[in-house]
């Protein structure tokens, strides 16, 4: 049993499928059948890609032989091995794969959803979302455009650079950019959580004539007064906001008992994947509480790890703790380049070449035209060769220290 | 810099302060690292934080976040950042005796 038809639960349905034909019964559920292609959204607001593009029926992605079913599930209770749906319909299940990603909770923060919501304070981070802000951003012509990250954990922890790295090429194709003060708040205190790469995130940031605004930590928005305020009494003007909501878990996951943590994300084995709840309940995905980034690469590489461990198990044998946090995303950048950052639990993104070491082609943490059309690539190969379950002949779900400028760790102290 | 004893005791700290190995702390050295920081005094308040992120630490390997200590140590996130100035979770980590939270990614 599979809960969510996002990234990770249609590509371990399909490998399962694939692994056990017929001598498995794999059902999926998700709670409505449209499957969003997310890095797609980061494009939307600048009117690089048509809203019909990066939204697919998520039935369509999964096998023949694999059930999908629409529905919204109440909880788990993993002590009994069932599912409860929301009207009561209860499923048993003998393996559960819990693939459900993460939520927004703009409700969250005071104000966020008051005055100003959607006419002047705008997140990408959902499809309506990003066309309400592509549509505001189509006139904005003067004034202080604000991006801010409320908290971490968010889905592509990069997605809010990229966002000031187009909206700085955006301004300037449309001749306003002079005319417009651009910030990013972040509550970090820096552009990015890992030393090197956040110094050349910084440097990108203030080569583009973007202000970054560090430790600053929203406690309210007051969409009215166009101003962030923090928690500790600092405060940021807006004319525009483009806001980065906090994240949870699915809300059914907090009403599972001992299935999640606080902010109801499935507590998950880092290696293993195994939920903590039970043995029979993995996880994969924005859903687990895993210290990697919330992105499709990383529920890529979670896959091959989670395929044999569920295998693993059924056949009453040791799992295999061979996940180490390998997380692999492309920045844009703006003007038709993008970095790539390639990293793990214990190294942090360094330079050097990807995925073939010393050769590439890709250059790691460094801007090329050759990044930014990969990345384009990459919409074609998620559809066609990461959902079927293909592998991708070249890419390892390990982080490979050969090709790595590994020199500039020992510059900043041990790998944490 | 930071210096290398405290209470009269040697302690390894990295360059920002934080303790490597969370045994060196004591609760009487916790006085003198938030004077460092300019916390002059630290009130029941200060250490029902103090302790819950210390606990957290040597429970599950890594320090909660400001967004988890509002929602489970008892203390509101705007009453955090009146009792430990500028983040909460950086500057109570630091007094606890526990490496530096890292931001999950």
């Amino acid at each position: 049993m599979i809960l969510g038809a996002g990234t990770g639960g249609t590509l371990t349905a399909n490998r399962l499928r694939r692994l056990y034909g017929d001598s498995a019964e794999i059902t999926v559920i998700d709670r409505d059948d449209h499957h969003i292609y997310q890095p797609g959204l980061l494009f939307v607001p600048f009117g690089l890609a048509d809203t019909g593009e990066i939204v697919r029926p998520r039935h369509a992605q999964i096998h023949d032989g694999i059930e999908f079913r629409v529905a919204e599930v109440d909880r788990v209770e993993t002590a009994d091995n069932v599912v409860h749906l929301a009207g009561g319909e209860t499923i048993g299940y003998d393996v559960l794969v819990i693939a459900t990603g993460a939520a927004l909770l703009p409700e969250e923060t005071e104000g966020l959803t008051g005055p100003g919501w959607e006419k002047t304070v705008f997140t990408f981070y959902t499809l309506e979302g990003a066309t309400a802000l592509r549509d505001a951003l189509r006139t904005f012509d003067r004034g202080r455009l604000v991006v801010n990250m409320i908290d971490l954990p968010i889905k592509c922890p990069v997605a809010p650079l990229e966002f000031c790295f187009l909206a700085d090429w955006y301004l300037r194709e449309r001749g306003v950019r002079q005319d417009v003060e651009l910030v990013y708040a972040t509550p970090l205190d820096g552009a990015f959580t890992k030393p090197i790469a956040s110094g050349r995130l910084a440097g990108l940031l203030e080569q583009k004539g973007v202000i970054l605004e560090t430790e600053f930590a929203t406690g309210q928005v007051d969409g009215e007064n166009g101003r962030l305020v923090s928690w500790d009494e600092r405060e940021i003007p807006f004319d525009l906001l483009v806001t980065i909501p906090l994240h949870g878990g699915a809300a059914f996951i907090a009403r599972s008992p001992g299935l999640g943590d606080e902010l109801g994300f499935v507590t998950t084995d880092t290696a293993t994947l195994q939920s903590k709840a039970a043995p029979n309940v993995f996880a994969i995905g924005d859903a687990t509480n895993v210290p990697t980034s919330k992105a499709g690469s990383v529920t890529h590489f979670e896959a091959e790890t989670l395929i044999e461990n569920i295998s693993r198990f059924l056949d009453g044998r040791e799992l295999t703790g061979s996940f180490d946090g390998h997380a692999n995303c492309f920045i844009e950048t703006g003007f038709h380049k993008a970095l790539l950052i390639d990293f793990n639990y214990d190294v942090e993104p360094l330079p050097g070449r990807f995925p073939e070491p010393h050769v590439g082609p890709l250059p790691l943490l460094k801007e090329s035209r050759l990044n930014h059309l990969a990345k384009l690539a990459f919409q074609s190969i998620y559809w066609h060769v990461l959902l079927p379950g293909r592998d991708m002949p070249g890419i390892s779900s390990h982080l490979q220290l050969a090709g790595k400028d590994t020199d500039l760790i020992a510059e900043q102290g041990a790998p944490r | 810099m930071t210096p290398s004893t405290l209470t009269g005791v040697p302690v390894q700290r990295d360059p920002e302060g934080f303790f490597a190995d969370p045994n060196q702390w004591t609760e009487e050295m916790a006085d003198e690292i938030a004077r460092e920081n300019g916390v002059d005094e630290l009130t029941d308040r200060h250490w029902i934080v103090i302790r819950f992120m210390r606990n957290a630490y040597l429970e599950n390997g890594s320090a909660p976040s400001i967004r988890t200590l509002g929602k489970v140590s008892g203390v509101p996130i705007k009453e955090l950042y009146q009792l430990f100035p500028k983040g909460p979770a950086k500057l109570a980590a630091k007094i606890a005796g526990i490496p530096k939270p890292r931001g999950c990614i």
